[in-house]
């Protein structure tokens, strides 16, 4: 077992946590990726449009902040200190994972995010459901092309 | 300072956090995602880790900041409502899980990862990601 990979899990799940608390503590907001950034394309909310493009600036920001400073503070399986992993597939199968990912956290309200951090903190029946759910299918969906196909992704 | 500054910083506080949070965690690298969800390989625990923490710190954190009665610069909080578990919430949460079981994104590590460059790939996620988000609106304005 990978100790370190285990420690930079938890002291990043700890900033994702961090940043949960702050946006409910400034704004009263729940901190879902799919929804604080897809009613930027979708609902465009009146009056928010600043605070979520600023969300996703930083969102963005965050991993380039990392590789700046160049200290090898990413934790990519077996590149120690790398920040960003390579898409583990080619464009048609990207297009088809993206499709199902925005159509799925669009119709069940959220994703990994809204559902798995801040609606399990809630102890939300839903986002439990939900992530039960997802994790279920996801489970599923990595057998089957694992070890059911046996393509390597 | 207007109130649209204060929320706008608050907002990029709030994202850099969560990017900095996914980026240590290793979350923004597919094949740690990829190699949690597969119980039957040589399995990944990070992910375990990142989850359990971030629940962790949201439910000491939210508390702390509930029973303050009010967010900082807003006038409320705004939580779900609804309590239903339908058709709709357990059918999008299905699908959702297929796509992040074929590529190992999920909305938040996808979009961050956009600081490494926009490869082809991750570029067709991302689009087809939003496109999903427009037929999903679709959908939930005529349902």
């Amino acid at each position: 077992m990978d100790w370190t990979a285990g420690l930079q899990g938890l002291i990043g799940g700890v900033l994702i946590g961090l940043s949960a608390v702050w946006l409910m503590g400034s704004l009263g907001r729940i901190a879902g990726i799919s929804g604080t950034i897809g009613n930027l394309i979708t609902q465009r909310t009146k009056g928010d449009t600043a605070w979520r493009l600023a969300f996703l600036a930083g969102l963005i920001s965050g991993p380039l902040l990392l590789m700046a400073l160049g200290g090898g503070l990413g934790n990519v399986a077996g590149i120690p200190g790398a920040v960003i992993g390579e898409p583990a597939g080619g464009v048609p199968l990207m297009l088809l994972a993206g499709l199902l990912v925005g159509l799925g956290t669009g119709l069940g309200s959220g994703c990994t995010s809204g559902h798995g951090v801040c609606g399990l903190a809630r102890l939300a029946p839903r986002s439990m459901a939900a992530m039960g759910m997802f994790l279920m299918t996801a489970i599923a969906t990595v057998y089957v092309v694992r070890h059911v196909i046996g393509v390597a992704l | 300072m207007n109130s649209t500054t204060v929320k706008t910083a608050a907002g990029y506080m709030a994202g850099l956090l969560f990017g900095l949070g996914l980026g240590i965690s290793g979350m923004t690298d597919p094949a740690r995602v990829l190699g949690f969800l597969d119980i039957a390989g040589h399995w990944d625990p990070t992910l375990v880790f990142v989850l359990g923490s971030a629940v962790g710190t949201t439910f000491v954190g939210y508390r702390l900041v509930f029973a303050r009665g009010t967010p900082l610069f807003s006038h409320n909080f705004q939580l779900p409502t609804k309590q239903e578990l339908d058709a709709k919430l357990l059918g999008g949460a299905a699908l959702f899980g297929i796509g992040w079981g074929l590529s190992g994104y999920c909305p938040g590590p996808a979009i961050a990862s956009m600081g490494g460059g926009l490869s082809q790939p991750l570029l067709a996620l991302l689009v087809a990601m939003v496109t999903g988000w427009l037929i999903a609106d679709r959908l939930n304005a005529s349902s």
